[in-house]
């Protein structure tokens, strides 16, 4: 090897550094040095940018894919050397040095067969996030594995939401009259069509609220709890004085979903939720985007007006080496609400989260390899859904034998731990266990003054839903139009 | 006429602006433009080789330009079966980048990645116990599981449970 070093630093053609034409080189750089750039600050990558984009997390890296296909130049920074922020996936290593936890037990096995997320969710298959993965064909980065089960926890059972006609019949979730009620009320729900009057059966369900729906199909309070919260996936109870519409379209992406792939409506990715932002994070280059990870953003600028127009960054200089500060510029500033002065997010509460390492898997799932347990907030007298994601060697994310369970719910007291006691006391016997209580924060404007789009904190669920709504809001404040997930697939000879 | 078709994944790795889509320009489309793109906007690009007996198929992921700030995500790499390292032979820099690309697949695929020296005996020992360390994992990784791709609904429909 080192000979052909030599010969490479023989050859005539190979360019010697000068010190001359460097100093020239700075020169003229200073005669280039844009207007714009702060005293003490290089100019960062291009300098210029349309979008300058903070975080790699799920959401921003959705957008940044997003806007570059659109044609926008996109600045997409990272203060962390890894893809994902809070929605990375975690070799086990990382993952102790995150907790100050010391080294890994060697019984869990080689550091290359962990993948565990942060903050764990499922995929609905037929869900927006789906859509938007569709959409943007980042699905042919993608491989996804079903989850094997969802249960619900009623009278402190876990008991299997069912998953086919089959299975509601022999469900111990609901009596024999009572399942022929859940019946006609499902045959119902798959007949509607917001569109179509004639399947509205006399029933406004903009008007009607949902438990005047359940009611009116003579439903007792426990189906429509499990109905409400394992397959609408609603957070709370203030549903059931609302307008059934939106929770009734909820229900039909969960059967549709749930037809899809059979054993569960949820989707899982390879190697754990990681690959999502960073699929899209590709999207992103490939459309002209400019990716920088370890990039220390130190602050976002403002304008006298108060509006956002760049950020200052302490980076790796490429040429030198050493750490610098450097500027771009951008019209506008999206990034995840960490990357903010304070007076631009407000708290929203906190998430408390378990993530402990089993040895086997959930007791009373039937031996899934992986599932979701939802505890209903009133089952555990609690407002907010507890919920409990199980996944293992048969998504790539833990070695063969070993199993990832992770408790998260929403904080409503001042002791979180205890909060998840209901969703630990489901786990066995744990063999290793790291908590965590989370700020979350939401935008505190829209953006449209001062350019700042900010996402809001993944919630404490399960589930991507209402983490969705979140992007197609930040979308829609950025370019000022609904995102459309519609694909013709007769237009698009790729699929 | 052929027998059967293999895939694979191939990746290109290397310095920024070192030829790297141009070299698969050539080989896919035949085609060479002196101010080629920095990066093509594709996804990826397919191209065959036929063998005596086989063909094998390539899916060749591009770098997109993430590699001009070190800022690959580990997806780039995972599963891949082969590495092209590209280097530009009038830049002895790209070259020491070259060798630092190596390392950086090595380790995100678990190659085994050292240098040693038979001369002084530097890491000799030590590259025999790391390739002895490895073998037992290597078999457990061929196990790793495979999953399903996503593709869009063909048609509206619907029913329930």
């Amino acid at each position: 090897m080192s000979d052909f070093e030599e010969k490479i630093g023989d050859a005539p053609a190979a360019p010697e550094p000068n010190e001359d034409t460097g100093k020239e080189q700075e020169k003229e750089e200073d005669k280039d040095r844009p207007s714009w750039l702060p005293e003490g600050c290089n100019q960062l990558a291009d300098g210029e940018y349309d979008a300058i984009v903070l975080g790699t997390g799920l959401k921003e890296c959705i957008m940044s894919g997003l806007l570059s296909t659109q044609g926008l130049k996109v600045l997409h920074l990272d203060r962390y050397n890894y893809y994902g922020a809070d929605c990375a996936s975690l070799n086990l290593s990382n993952l102790y040095s995150k907790f100050q936890a010391g080294d890994p037990p060697q019984y869990l096995g080689s550091n290359r067969d962990y993948n565990v997320d942060l903050i764990p969710k499922f995929i609905m298959a037929c869900g927006n996030l789906t859509k938007m993965l569709l959409h943007t064909k980042v699905t042919r980065y993608l491989e996804f594995k079903s989850i094997d089960a969802s249960f619900v926890v009623q009278k402190n059972k876990v008991l299997k939401v069912p998953a086919t006609p089959q299975e509601a019949l022999s469900s111990s979730l609901m009596g024999i009259f009572e399942k022929r009620r859940f019946r006609s009320f499902l045959i119902y729900i798959n007949e509607y069509n917001p569109s179509d009057p004639t399947t509205f059966k006399d029933k406004d369900l903009s008007v009607m609220t949902m438990r005047d729906l359940y009611t009116s199909f003579g439903l007792c309070d426990a189906t429509h709890e499990f109905i409400s919260h394992a397959m609408c996936l609603e957070l709370d109870n203030d549903h059931l004085t609302s307008p059934a519409l939106p929770t009734v379209l909820r229900l039909q992406t969960y059967c549709t979903s749930l037809e899809t792939y059979g054993k569960s409506p949820y989707i899982y990715p390879m190697y754990g939720l990681g690959g999502l932002p960073e699929g899209f994070s590709r999207l992103c280059a490939i459309h002209g985007g400019t990716f920088m990870l370890n990039a220390d953003v130190k602050e976002v600028m403002f304008d006298e007006d108060g509006a956002a127009w760049g950020v200052k960054v302490d980076v790796d200089d490429m040429q030198t080496g050493k750490r610098e500060l450097q500027c771009a510029k951008a019209t506008m500033v999206i990034g995840d609400p960490s990357y903010f002065p304070s007076s631009k997010i407000r708290s929203t509460g906190q998430v408390v989260r378990s993530i402990c390492f089993l040895n086997h898997p959930l007791p009373n799932t039937n031996n899934s390899e992986s599932c979701q347990i939802i505890i209903p907030g009133p089952q555990v007298g609690r407002k907010n859904d507890v919920f409990v994601c199980c996944l293992s060697s048969q998504q790539n994310v833990v070695a063969k034998g070993i199993y990832v369970a992770i408790v998260s719910t929403k904080v409503e007291t001042s002791d979180p731990a205890k909060e998840l006691v209901p969703g630990l006391r489901l786990l066995g016997q744990i063999l290793q266990r790291f908590d965590s209580v989370s700020e979350c924060y939401e935008p505190a404007g829209d953006g449209l003054s001062d350019r700042c789009f900010i996402s809001s904190s993944f919630d404490g669920t399960s589930h991507f839903e209402a983490d969705c709504d979140d992007l197609l809001s930040l979308y829609k404040r950025v370019t000022g139009e609904d995102l459309d997930m519609n694909i013709d697939t007769s237009l698009e000879p790729d699929y | 006429m052929s027998g059967s078709v293999r895939h694979f994944k191939l990746v290109l790795l290397g310095d920024t602006a070192v030829g790297k889509s141009c070299l698969v320009v050539r080989f896919v489309r035949d085609e060479f433009f002196e101010f080629q793109e920095p990066t093509i906007g594709a996804a990826f690009l397919t191209q065959s080789v036929q063998l005596d007996s086989s063909v094998v198929k390539f899916e060749i992921w591009d770098t997109a330009g993430q590699e001009r700030y070190r800022s690959l995500a580990p997806m780039y790499y995972r599963g891949a079966s082969a590495a092209i390292v590209v280097f530009d032979l009038s830049n002895k820099e790209s070259y020491n980048g070259a060798k630092s690309w190596v390392k950086a697949y090595a380790e995100e695929n678990n190659i085994l990645y050292l240098e040693t020296s038979a001369k002084n005996a530097a890491n000799v020992k030590n590259l025999f116990v790391e390739i002895a360390k490895k073998l037992p994992q290597q078999a457990m990784q061929q196990e790793r599981e495979q999953g399903f791709t996503i593709s869009p609904p063909k048609q509206e429909k619907k029913s329930c449970c």
